[in-house]
């Protein structure tokens, strides 16, 4: 058995033996404690025929580092590069291209709709040549580090459905997040550490807000939900000791704790007491962990320069995006990022370049910090929005200023390691923008092969909630093997 | 401590004892008695889940024309094979299906492996080759057969039940060879009931009353008080706010402010009134269609308004009023049949005999309100409530809705439910997509569980009196059911929103079955149904779990011990500020905002409406019960999140119920209940308590119990360190004791601030927050 398989094997023992009890993060120490041998290769084994197959194969990547861009970033000004729209400015979208096309309320009365070119200049980069707009240079610079994919493709056209169908496979519904599905599936890697972490910043542009729901356990134990992490002196919610107890004190005090709780459990010998033990235990240590990773006082100068200094400001995007590689490093299975702000539906040509000033550097500077580190191969990256912008102008149209609408047909996204194809251009939109003409890839499509990279068949990474057998992929979804290394 | 131990011994030694017995009879009677394969309880479980989704109800699913969920399409000659067949009724060797399940030859095998479904277990695979030999007969699934009584079952130890109950309950013990444990000693049972009943602790002098009250009605006396206690309909309220998906804002994108806690208020009033659960739910159901609605009635009705609405621009009226209409039909499903229906909106369902057809008829009881998509975006007061929506004046406080707390109602309006003057048609909509119009449907109830009469009125309110028809299955099983789950902490169906056939079993059929009559020929009474639960000898036992029991029956289904419970969010909340005396009894009103994390809702807002920053209220109303917390569908209260309570999201009738690390931090670092020991601590001190009584009485505040020796001696040492060391620490004296807005009456003294650790001590044990 390849070290792969066992190691994922522990975690279906780990698993099981968490829902089994009903109990929660941490408790494997207690597990092996209670169970000697739960947790080594032979158990692993005898046991693991009894869910099947997990892992369904030896995955590529570990760990997952979702760079969401909320709100939606316009692809036509960005990695969807369209020359036709700059010379046919202002003429209409020709109804054969719209072909039935539903349109929000916000342009559903418009008169006309005048195509739009990008405001910014594209160029060529990299060994690949893709095109990147101007208002990316350091992604630019990396280029062929990245798979673009330009064909994305959702039915949702306002930013709830659509943000809740990316974060959990359907657009309606308490259903679990894909975050929640891996550490579901994969279990943690560090025990002091949630395994689904969430960190949100926001931009100066149009934004829409982020919802708890879109990282919700839905059915699945409250141990797969997400935790958010916050710029503040708490990074997570209730970790810091009150003002006048030292950690000396603390320990003191939590042993007092202990020691009745031991009391209770040899009247009762329930062994939720057990775990309740171990919990305050790991609320112990995560009091220290959490605040190390937390604190970048120790990162190089290099690394510093690296992200950009905004990185110094807690709470900025590319603090989050630091944080995220530190979380990532330290075994978390799932790292979210959320950067709002990216809602142009008008003043378009000022407003992205801010938000792009954002999150340029920080970004490309993850990719390479993750390289730097040989971590990328294991690392799956992820950049992207909800869905596209509509090729026509919302509102009052100038050369300066325009604005552009929900569009679900096509939008652009980037991957990066996690045994995704580097520098490759994946799908192709028409010459405006507006219909998918070559290897479209839906929402499902995009789950199916983040989960084939992590080890799963998305089909069979299921969780049985009031009889039926769900999953993040709903009914559908096919890995884009076009685009794996 | 050392009684308990001779009892535990004792228990354990009764226990081994039967275990002889058992065995010896076993071995005596060759288990001849079980013979005989249920189809309902051994085959379909396994039909259902191994082989429906393609040879069930669902007919464009359905592979080889081949059903297997009803008898004669199973008997059948095979489609695709004429001179086969599925099943040949005492013929396994000619059974298609059983020589399927069980070949080695996986191209042969059924379940296929393109199936992602698990191959059948040599269990599974024998009982159905014996209930094939039994002649592969037939029942209707149990869910759909209305409850009978049977009578009470014979048990050996018949001087243990206390009530019709432990009948059922004990009969099962004894068929499992377990013995019921002894009675729970007074305090812990005090607790206990007080938890189910009222939703807060006990406290010192009740507990010392009760305990020294020798009258043998005593308990009885204690419930009958705790049932008229107003906070019995506060506790009552939770599991059915969960239910109802009711929420302080409206949901999705912008999720700005709703007003719709009068209909909360009417909630706790009816569980206070004992309303009964036909009219409690008719009036909910279909309150504005009685006869002369009262104003009342009206209110109750905003139970199918709780959905979330959106207030998203440019979103398209139709996809979203759709929405709302399939989430109502959803809660109708799993809140009052305890049947998963949103599975036949996109298609039939693939297990249970509900067709897509099925779920639109449904749906037509809910589509001809007199609503929109988007009434508007963020806004004023005018967005507050959505149409149609009853207005609320000074008139109404002073008479028909007078349980509601405020004294202004100034622009007060709440959503509630109103028909169109002419029905909106109805039409299945082909994938569940809201503008793909297929047939048109007519308001109707899946035949399966019930045909709906011709001679009821197609409306809300015909649909209320299918709902309590005496003939109706499933209503009266999955309220009690639910009522159960609240008080054991597992229902006797285990999936309380899921009667069907991937439901689990009930474990205790008959028990339910009983039950459910008994609830529904005594007048749908919920109060007496609670009492009857507290007074059997099942709910009174004691918790200890011997390893011999944990082994035996580790999840404790057949209830030979009483369980252990983590309490939910809300009494977590309740206990620590009724403990400390900081709690506020008020009933009712708008929900409050106690203190939390700063920056949850700032950082997640779209920036526009009234909850876009968390406003935290001051005084008082710091201190509501939990209940009361203001709940913001998008950024949930935080500690009650992490307690496993409801977003209200949509429908729930089953929190789950973890232990994380999270937990033990709310428990050590929430200003609530920080706060709450320096309340306590200061009391203590300026009643001029000694250590010994210090600890006693704080003890008993939150245990609800006498500490015993080992735990007082803990305690009082730990007093002692932390008086030393503030001593010396003055500046920490000052740091821990301020917290939180309550101002203590005494000094900030080393006194104050080692009173007030060591009441974190006992707030973060685990029996603080468990009811034991």
């Amino acid at each position: 058995m390849n070290k792969e398989i066992l190691e994922y094997g522990l975690n279906i023992n780990r698993r099981k033996f968490l829902s089994r009890l009903s109990i929660g993060l941490g408790s494997a120490a207690l597990g092996s404690l209670l169970i000697p041998g739960l947790f080594d290769g032979a158990a692993a084994e005898e046991e693991a025929g009894f869910i099947p197959g997990i892992p369904h194969f030896a995955p590529k990547a570990k760990r997952v580092i979702y760079l969401f861009q909320n709100g939606a970033p316009s692809q036509l000004e960005t990695f969807d590069y369209k020359p036709t729209l700059v010379k046919m400015m202002g003429q209409d979208l020709p109804e054969s291209v719209r072909n039935g096309q539903r349109l929000t309320g916000m342009t559903s009365s418009q008169k006309s709709f005048p195509l739009v070119g990008s405001y910014y200049s594209f160029k060529q980069y990299g060994q690949s040549g893709a095109w990147v707009s101007e208002i990316f240079p350091h992604m630019a610079g990396i280029v062929d580090d990245l798979c673009i994919i330009r064909s994305l493709h959702t039915e949702a056209i306002n930013h709830d459905p659509a943000l809740t169908f990316f974060q959990t496979g359907a657009q309606q519904g308490n259903r679990p997040s894909m975050g929640s599905w891996v550490s579901y599936g994969l279990g943690t890697e560090n025990k002091n550490l949630p395994a689904f972490c969430v960190l949100l910043s926001r931009g100066k542009g149009n934004g829409q807000g982020v919802y708890s729901k879109l990282w919700s356990n839905g059915f699945l134990d409250s141990i797969h939900q997400g935790v958010q992490f916050s710029s503040g002196e708490n990074p997570i919610l209730y970790l810091q000791d009150p003002d006048g107890m030292d950690r000396t004190s603390r320990r003191k005090m939590l042993d007092k704790v202990a020691a009745l709780n031991e009391m209770e459990l040899k009247e009762f010998g329930d062994p939720e007491i057990a775990t309740r033990i171990q919990q305050y235990e790991m609320a112990y240590r995560m009091q220290t962990a959490v605040p190390e990773i937390m604190d970048v006082s120790k990162e190089s100068d290099d690394i510093i320069k690296l992200y950009g200094p905004e990185c110094l400001v807690p709470g900025t995007y590319a603090a989050n995006c630091l944080l995220a590689r530190k979380l990532s490093e330290n075994g978390v299975r799932f790292v979210q990022l959320y950067h709002q702000g990216w809602d142009q539906h008008g003043n378009l040509p000022n407003e992205m370049r801010g938000q792009a000033k954002d999150v340029d550097q920080p970004s490309a500077a993850l990719i390479t910090d993750l390289k730097q580190r040989g971590l990328l191969d294991e690392t799956l990256v992820i950049w992207g929005g909800e869905f596209g912008r509509t090729n026509y102008c919302q509102g009052k149209m100038s050369v300066e200023n325009y604005g552009r609408d929900h569009h679900p047909r096509c939008f652009s996204i980037w991957m990066a390691g996690g045994g995704i194809k580097p520098g490759m251009v994946y799908g192709e939109t028409d010459e405006f923008g507006y219909n998918i003409v070559k290897d479209p890839v839906h929402i499902h499509d995009f789950h199916a092969t983040i989960l084939n990279q992590l080890g799963f068949d998305h089909e069979r990474l299921t969780y049985r909630f009031q009889g039926r057998r769900y999953r993040l992929t709903d009914v559908s979804g096919h890995v884009v093997r076009d685009i794996l290394a | 401590m050392k009684k308990i131990y001779i009892i535990g011994l004792i228990v354990v030694f009764a226990v081994l004892a039967v275990f002889a017995i058992r065995s010896f009879t076993n071995i005596a009677s060759g288990d001849g008695a079980s013979n005989e394969i249920s189809y309902n309880f051994q085959i379909r479980p396994i039909l259902s889940d191994k082989c429906l989704a393609c040879h069930g109800p669902d007919a464009n699913k359905r592979e080889a024309g081949l059903r297997l969920d009803i008898a004669e399409e199973a008997y059948k000659a095979l489609k695709e094979h004429p001179r086969a067949h599925a099943l040949v009724p005492g013929k396994p060797e000619l059974s298609e299906l059983f020589l399927r399940i069980s070949s080695t030859d996986t191209s042969y095998r059924m379940p296929p492996a393109s199936s992602n479904l698990p191959s059948l277990t040599p269990e599974e695979i024998e009982l159905i080759r014996k209930w094939i030999v039994q002649g592969a007969k037939y029942e209707k699934h149990w869910a759909f057969i209305a409850p009978v009584k049977a009578p009470l079952p014979k048990v050996k130890n018949d001087k243990w039940p206390k009530n019709e109950i432990d009948y059922f309950v004990l009969n099962k013990m004894e068929e499992k060879g377990l013995e019921p444990n002894d009675e729970a000693d007074k305090a812990r049972l005090l607790r206990r009931i007080c938890f189910d009943i009222t939703g807060l602790p006990p406290t010192p002098e009740m507990i010392d009353k009760f305990i020294s009250n020798n009258s043998s009605d005593a308990y009885e006396q204690m419930i009958d008080t705790l049932l008229q206690h107003p906070s019995f309909g506060e506790r009552m309220a939770i599991p059915w706010l969960d239910a109802a998906r009711y929420a302080d804002s409206h949901g999705y994108q912008d999720d700005n402010y709703r007003s719709q806690w009068p209909w909360r208020d009417w909630v706790i009033h009816a569980f206070n009134e004992n309303l009964p659960y036909d009219k409690f739910v008719t009036w909910q159901l279909a309150g504005d269609l009685i006869p002369n609605a009262t104003k009342e009635q009206i209110l109750a009705t905003g139970f199918n308004r709780n959905h979330k609405i959106t207030e998203e621009g440019g979103v398209i009226d139709e996809e979203y009023r759709v929405e709302y209409v399939v989430d109502r039909t959803n809660t109708f499903g799993t809140a009052l049949l305890g049947m998963t229906i949103q599975c036949a909106r996109c298609h039939d369902h693939k297990y249970d005999p509900i067709s897509q057809k099925d779920f639109y008829q449904v749906s037509a009881f809910f589509n001809s309100i007199k609503e929109v998509g988007i009434e508007s975006t963020v806004g004023g007061h005018e967005t507050f409530a959505k149409n149609p929506r009853m207005d609320i004046t000074q008139e109404d406080l002073k008479g028909v809705l007078s349980f509601m707390n405020k004294s202004d109602t100034q622009g007060l309006q709440v959503s509630v439910m109103k028909d169109l003057d002419t029905a909106r048609k109805t039409y299945i909509l082909s994938r569940g997509v809201y503008d793909q119009h297929a047939a048109e449907v007519f308001p109707g109830t899946p035949a399966a569980i019930m045909p709906y009469a011709d001679t009821l009125p197609k409306n809300r309110l015909g649909l209320a009196e299918w709902l309590f028809d005496p003939r109706n299955p499933l209503t009266a099983r999955v309220f009690v059911n639910r009522v159960w789950q609240d008080i054991f902490g597992r229902g006797i169906v285990k999936s309380p929103g899921d009667f069907g056939m991937q439901g689990d079993l009930p474990s205790n059929p008959k028990l339910l079955d009983w039950l459910a009559v008994d609830f529904r020929e005594n007048g749908w009474n919920i109060k007496r149904l609670i009492k009857q639960i507290c007074m059997s000898a099942t709910y009174r036992q004691s918790s200890v779990v011997t390893p011999e029991k944990k082994k035996t029956d580790p999840e404790n289904i057949y209830l030979s011990h009483a369980p252990r419970i983590r309490i939910n969010a809300e009494m977590v909340r309740d206990l620590v500020l009724a403990s400390s005396g900081l709690l506020n009894k008020t009933i009712g009103g708008p929900s409050v905002k106690p203190y939390q994390p700063p920056g949850l809702w700032e950082l997640a807002t779209s920036g526009r409406g009234l909850l876009a920053t968390y406003r935290q209220d001051h005084g008082a109303s710091l201190y509501r019960r939990g209940l009361y917390t203001f709940i913001k569908r998008t950024v949930p209260p935080p500690s009650m999140m992490i307690f496993d309570a409801s977003n209200r999201d949509q429908c729930e009738v089953n929190r789950p119920r973890t232990n994380t690390p999270l937990q033990a931090l709310i428990m050590m670092n929430d200003p609530t209940v920080l706060e709450s020991s320096k309340a306590m601590a200061d009391l203590f001190i300026q009643n001029k308590k000694n250590p010994q009584e210090t600890v006693t009485e704080a003890f008993m505040r939150i245990i609800n119990r006498h500490p015993q020796k080992n735990e007082t001696d803990l305690l009082l040492q730990y007093l002692t360190e932390q008086q030393v060391y503030f001593n010396s620490h003055p500046d920490d004296v000052k740091k821990i004791t301020n917290v939180g807005e309550y101002k203590a009456k005494t000094t900030a003294s080393p006194e104050l601030a080692a009173t007030m650790q060591m009441i974190q001590v006992i707030y973060n044990m685990d029996e603080a927050i468990t009811k034991t």
